[in-house]
């Protein structure tokens, strides 16, 4: 098991020097007086694009300068922001509560709908109330967030104003826990909406193959009523790709909800990576790429680890 | 009153292609102590009828009586029949480990069966009556393989811990679906010898469904032989395989692989088994029998004295001397 977890560790690792490097190489590779021009920009003065190349270095050998971006790296040093002249590792702490907020509490959300409306349907298939489901499932699907976002502050500022529900900014829930739910409950079930209706589908497929089978039945013969059979015996099965999903999901979701974040003007890593792209704030994009990475390698071990106690067939060596 | 009687018991299942009628009419008893075997090729509803009984075929359309300890079972309610499923009647499957609960530990599995009809029993208890069954099925080590997963026994073990389950609560039936299908030859016939055992123990009706009438020449006392969702011929076991009447429990036999006769090619029975969408009219096997005669396709045989067949009642038994006499009966 802990052999398994660290050579699981150990191989994100890898994936991330990978990446790090990769972002290191694409801005940084090239001769010195243009690699500076392109992080200063087409219209920026030669005064600055001078300024950048010495502070930054830029003439020195790339190996040194490559060590020299690994070892701020494993400091926690992302370097500063060429815009707000903030460090970068500042700017996404401040960034980084809105969307961890977001994540979490729609994924609390979407897995909720969606495997409750997959168990509904998987139990009676082909019945009245599977298919109002699937219907409105597939809704979700094609309903793009954005529009759904704007619908959503439409409802709340004109039909349901004496619910004080607003677009943004992001208030933390230990300053304004009332504020935090009136800035957040929107955002929630925009982002759950579209995830809890792929969680409908991939539920209800899996169920339907696991109550196919023999040990469904072997349940049954034991005298187990039926609301044991589905969950204890069913759910229980039918779980494991669902597990693997949502792993997966949250550590891509982690790196910024883009849209999301925008249509709900909350100052989360989605925002943070737009704006500095716009600005061609290369400091920033690093780190939020790095960091982006690191959720998603994170997110899979942990989903390799869940499996192992989700299926005794797994095991970890 | 017998342990448990089914009388002219008929399933259909509505699917979009039309009725199928998995079962057509079959009628049997079983008592304490005593084995019937059911024999038939896959689709002559061997399965399905004791499935029904357990109500365990959901969205079949049931009809006809199926009496245990004289309580009907067919439309009894489900809370009935679950208290009664598991702990009065339990069932034994084919492939144990698709049969078994992959993510759950055998002992778990044990405990289930006891707790859902004991719920006064702690859990502690049942774990100790889990192992205790482990045991009796000749688990080696049952204390510790009571936490092992299915997957972690072989084949045999899987098949011994679905018995000990099945047996868990003491009851009066086992119906045991093909329990020895799925397993090597040796193995089959430890599985057997257990199965023997443990009902002359505990003195159990034991319903043993089978295509391979060779597994049950050992046990059955009475052996009822299924085709096309009836039954064609129902006799004790000396009269199945020495006098069997019927053609197509004839060409079953003949189907067997002996272990001396290896100069002898099998014999298949032709052909396969009827659409049960539309059953062939008058005798069912009729198509595939090769003494059929003018009258075959138009009545339908009744099943007298144990065998529903136009051949003349004196015509019995295997061999190219009764093939003969049923050729020349036959007109052929």
């Amino acid at each position: 098991m802990w052999r398994f977890v660290i050579r699981r560790a150990l191989f994100g690792l890898l994936v991330l020097w990978l990446v790090a490097t990769t972002v290191f190489l694409l801005f940084f590779a090239g001769p010195a007086d243009s690699v500076a021009r392109r992080l200063a920009g087409p219209r920026a003065p030669q005064e600055v694009v001078n300024q950048i190349r010495d502070t930054l270095g830029l003439d020195r050998p790339l190996t040194q300068q490559y060590l020299g971006f690994l070892n701020k790296l494993l400091h926690g040093d992302l370097g500063t922001s060429f815009i707000s002249q903030t460090p970068v590792s500042t700017l996404i702490m401040a960034s980084l509560p809105a969307t961890l907020w977001l994540v979490a509490g729609a994924a609390a959300l979407w897995l909720t709908a969606g495997v409750t409306g997959g168990v509904i349907c998987a139990t009676a298939p082909r019945s009245l109330r599977d298919r109002l489901i699937t219907v409105t499932v597939l809704a979700g699907i094609s309903l793009p967030t954005f529009v759904l976002g704007i619908f959503m502050i439409f409802l709340a500022l004109s039909v349901f104003p004496w619910l004080g529900l607003a677009p943004g900014p992001y208030i933390p829930p230990l300053e304004d826990i009332r504020g935090f739910f009136q800035v957040m409950i929107m955002p929630w079930i925009t982002l759950a909406v579209v995830q809890a209706a792929v969680y409908v589908r991939l539920t209800r497929g899996s169920m339907l193959d696991t109550l196919g089978e023999d040990y469904i039945r072997t349940a049954r013969a034991k005298g187990a009523p039926e609301h044991r059979v589905t969950y204890r015996h069913g759910l229980r099965a039918a779980l494991t790709p669902v597990v693997t999903q949502f792993g997966v999901d949250i550590g891509a979701l982690l790196g910024g909800v883009v849209v999301t974040e925008s249509v709900f003007g909350l100052q989360g890593l989605g925002q943070l990576m737009i704006r500095s792209v716009r600005d061609g704030d290369l400091p920033v994009i690093i780190g939020a790429a790095v960091l982006a990475a690191a959720f998603i390698v994170v997110a899979n071990i942990l989903v390799d680890i869940a499996y192992s106690f989700l299926d005794p067939r797994v095991r970890l060596t | 009153m017998a342990l448990l009687e089914v009388a002219d018991l008929r399933v259909t299942f509505p699917t979009p292609d039309g009725p199928v009628q998995a079962v057509r009419g079959v009628s049997f008893q079983v008592d304490r102590g005593r084995t019937l075997g059911i024999v038939g090729e896959s689709g002559s509803g061997k399965s399905v009828s004791t499935q029904t009984l357990m109500g365990l075929t959901q969205g079949a359309r049931v009809s006809g009586s199926a009496k245990f300890e004289g309580r009907e079972l067919i439309g009894m309610p489900e809370p009935e029949l679950r208290k009664l499923r598991g702990a009065q009647i339990s069932m034994i499957f084919q492939d144990p480990l698709s049969s078994l609960h992959p993510l759950y530990t055998v002992g778990w599995q044990i405990v289930e069966a006891i707790r859902l009809h004991e719920p006064a029993t702690t859990k502690a208890q049942a774990r100790k009556r889990a192992i205790e069954q482990l045991g009796l099925v000749g688990i080696p080590q049952p204390d510790r393989r009571v936490d092992d997963y299915p997957h972690q026994f072989s084949g045999g073990m899987r098949q011994r811990v679905m018995i000990a389950m099945a047996l868990a609560l003491n009851p009066k039936l086992i119906i045991a679906d093909e329990p020895t299908t799925a397993l090597d030859a040796t193995v089959q016939a430890q599985i057997l010898d257990l199965m023997i055992r443990l009902q002359q123990e505990f003195d159990t009706a034991l319903i043993m469904i089978t295509h391979d009438l060779g597994v049950i020449a050992g046990m059955a006392d009475e052996v009822l032989v299924m085709y096309a969702g009836k039954p064609v011929e129902h006799a004790e076991r000396r009269e199945i395989y020495y006098a069997p009447h019927h053609p197509y429990t004839v060409g079953l036999l003949e189907s067997v692989p002996s272990v001396s006769g290896a100069k002898d090619r099998l014999r298949p029975v032709p052909g396969a088994p009827p659409s049960l969408l539309t059953p062939p009219t008058g005798c069912g096997f009729h198509p595939r029998c090769r003494y059929a005669m003018p009258r075959c396709p138009v009545e339908e045989p009744p099943l007298i004295r144990g065998s529903a067949c136009w051949l003349p009642r004196d015509i019995v038994g295997t061999g190219p001397e009764a093939a003969r006499r049923r050729s020349e009966a036959a007109g052929r």
